[in-house]
């Protein structure tokens, strides 16, 4: 499949009774996204703004047709709540939950492995696919616009930094999906290079990485032999203490591993375009298209 | 979460690791009556969370019960400085005083999680006492991994060919088997992030234990390890860390003088990053996260204010589920309640950003407002008045 989402994507909301859950599913809504489900289990039978509410993920795909899932489901639930949308047959599940323990990650994982189920998250902004009108997440939909670059990052804000940033430049975006940033997470920056790569809407990719474990070293791998598009990225933390957590879970520095200037020096040997500074991302891109 | 070395042993004891006979005390005439109990001589450890303890002079030997009444006296109190604390050093409040044990070999042995395979991985080598990434950098053929799954655990012949690799036979074969796999269940069933045992010790008569020991263990999953998370020890950390950490908030001290406040860790770090671009330092991380209300951005303005360092603060949000209006709001009432004395820039964009701008602009208070992360950076170096 050349794309994860497009106009016959239709969206279950796990936890949509929840605050979180109903603001981010209408603002979907209001985007152009298809949602035709909510699921909180013991609130079956109910309705949020004309979106009805199933007690488990299979009888919301069973009586909807739902393919794609968003989940809000609360840390200590949401391994849960991802296998669940697996075991259902969900083909796309977008986790936006900050804080699931590390182990129980490690388990939904191992479970996904099984299925034929595509994980984005935990931890992320989502997926949104400006030309079909498809938003799965939490990202500021007046940012974006249609247009040609695939953007992919470990952190939201930064990637609506580069959204914010080709859309002032008129080039617009493909597809821009934030991979989240714990250390076990469902897609990599490979596993989205690769429907870059494929997609004849993506002409150019931001990469947004940062401090902590080898996932940008690894895609730097990959791109130098499998990716011809132009590759524009940032690393953050370039000045962040080692030893300290920034935030996110999977972004610190440990042993001397997981810095900035490693992960800087893949990439520039993998012919990638290196912005120094956040604020330059565009700009840098701008220059590589020539436009 | 990080725990002391006696409480980490605790724990391990508890999943049935080995570790040398001793207790924790505040008292040296204690420390000395647990020496004679051990039959004279004993091992002072002072309990910090830094390492390099040993080389700060904070573990002895004492050879007789009242020489472990005096090095308790020496280290209970000291600021002890190693390359982990900071030149300002830790307070020693309590020393685990252990038997002190015949060492035939220093081994060691460690837990966490491999990212790249998504799995925990035991790593052993024989070079006890070592730290490890110094191992690594200099003979990774050294370091035997062994991943294993956390369903079920690692299994005996993993621990087997970690044993042999070691070089280990006989009746100590067997105990260093059973020692990695008890170590392996602690570290899955306490949601550990780290245990790590440097060095891991062969007594002369062959025994394995742990002499000693460090973990770290999953924040997220805390929730459902009560006993662990009253191990919390919170003169080990930064008050102001411990003060942001009842708000939920995010925040790690640093020692510039540009505080910062950001919705986001990547873009909180990039903050921290083009600050320094712009020839200015950072004095925070401070991610206040995605759906902050306005209580806790009042809260985050007052803590990193209350760093005396801060000279200037840049509030950076980019809303997306965090609301532009509602970060306004918050600044506003936080400067109007507690009074700041030193320039704020702001800079805003994504959900309701029209709105926050225009609370801040009606709000009548000298707040300068700045487009784009650059714009942002730059006016609050100049706002310093001539860099630095």
């Amino acid at each position: 499949m050349s794309a994860w989402v497009d106009t016959n994507t239709k969206l279950v909301v796990q936890g949509l009774t929840g605050r979180e859950g109903t603001f981010h599913a209408l603002a979907a809504r209001a985007y152009g996204t298809q949602v035709v489900a909510g699921v909180t289990p013991g609130k079956g039978g109910a309705s949020v703004e004309g979106i009805p509410v199933f007690n488990s993920v299979a009888e919301a795909v069973k009586k909807t047709g739902a393919n794609a899932s968003m989940v809000f489901v609360p840390p200590s639930a949401c391994a849960d709540a991802i296998m669940e949308a697996a075991d259902a047959g969900v083909a796309l599940i977008v986790a936006i939950t900050e804080g699931i323990p590390v182990n129980d990650m490690i388990r939904a994982k191992a479970f996904l492995a099984k299925t034929n189920s595509r994980l984005i998250g935990p931890n992320c902004p989502g997926i949104i696919r400006p030309s079909a009108k498809v938003k799965i997440g939490i990202m500021p939909a007046r940012i974006h616009k249609p247009g040609f670059v695939g953007v992919v990052s470990r952190s939201g804000t930064l990637t609506y930094e580069a959204v914010g940033q080709t859309t002032a430049l008129g080039f617009g975006q493909s597809t821009c999906i934030g991979i989240g940033g714990d250390p076990i997470n469902g897609t990599s920056f490979i596993d989205t290079l690769t429907l870059f790569r494929d997609d004849p809407e993506t002409q150019a990719v931001i990469m947004i990485g940062e401090i902590g474990g080898s996932a940008e070293e690894e895609a730097a791998a990959w791109i130098r032999t499998n990716l011809k598009k132009p590759v524009v990225s940032f690393i953050a933390g370039r000045t962040a203490p080692p030893g300290r957590r920034m935030g996110h879970a999977g972004a610190i520095i440990s042993g001397g591993k997981g810095t900035a200037a490693e992960k800087v020096k893949a990439l520039k040997e993998a012919g990638v375009h290196v912005a120094d500074s956040p604020a330059l991302m565009g700009e840098t891109l701008k220059r590589v298209v020539g436009k | 979460m990080k725990v002391h070395e006696y409480q980490a042993k605790e724990i391990l004891r508890g999943y049935g690791v080995p570790t040398p006979r001793g207790r924790v005390t505040d008292s040296p005439e204690e420390a000395g009556r647990m020496a004679k109990e051990f039959g004279g001589r004993a091992v002072v450890k002072a309990q910090i969370h830094a390492g390099g303890r040993g080389k700060g002079g904070g573990v002895k030997l004492a050879k007789a019960p009242e020489e472990a009444v005096e090095l308790s006296k020496r280290i209970i109190g000291m600021q002890l400085v190693t390359h982990q604390t900071g030149p300002e050093g830790r307070r020693v409040k309590k020393v685990l005083v252990e038997e002190a044990l015949d060492i035939a070999r220093e081994l060691y042995a460690g837990i966490t999680l491999d990212r790249a395979i998504g799995r925990p991985v035991l790593m052993v080598s024989a070079q006890g006492g070592m730290e490890i990434e110094e191992v690594a950098a200099k003979d990774p053929a050294a370091i035997v991994k062994e991943p294993f799954d956390v369903a079920w655990g690692l299994q005996p012949y993993q621990a087997r060919k970690l044993a042999y690799a070691l070089g280990l036979s006989g009746e100590t074969h067997k105990k260093a088997c059973a020692f990695f796999v008890a170590l392996a269940k602690a570290y899955v069933e306490t949601d550990a992030s780290l245990a790590e045992i440097n060095p891991l010790l062969v007594t002369a008569k062959g025994d394995v234990l742990a002499l000693d020991a460090k973990m770290n263990f999953d924040d997220n999953a805390l929730f459902r390890h009560p006993n662990i998370k009253e191990y919390r020890d919170l003169d080990e950390e930064d008050p102001l860390e411990v003060e942001a950490s009842k708000f939920d908030l995010n925040y790690i001290k640093l020692d510039g003088n540009v505080g910062c406040m950001v919705n986001g860790a990547g873009l909180a770090m990039s903050t921290m990053d083009i600050i320094q671009y712009a020839g200015g330092k950072p004095a925070n991380f401070l991610d206040v996260g995605g759906g902050a209300n306005e209580e806790q951005v009042k809260n985050a303005m007052r803590i990193l204010l209350s760093d005396k360092n801060v000279k200037a603060v840049l509030i950076n949000i980019f809303g997306g589920i965090m609301r532009c209006d509602i970060i306004a709001t918050g600044v506003v009432n936080a400067v109007k309640e507690i009074g700041i004395a030193v320039p704020v820039v702001v800079r805003l964009e994504g959900t309701n950003v029209e709105e926050g701008k225009a609370i801040l602009k009606n709000s009548g208070l000298a707040i300068i407002p700045a487009d784009g992360m650059k714009d942002a950076a730059e006016k609050v170096i100049a706002s310093l008045g001539g860099g630095k």
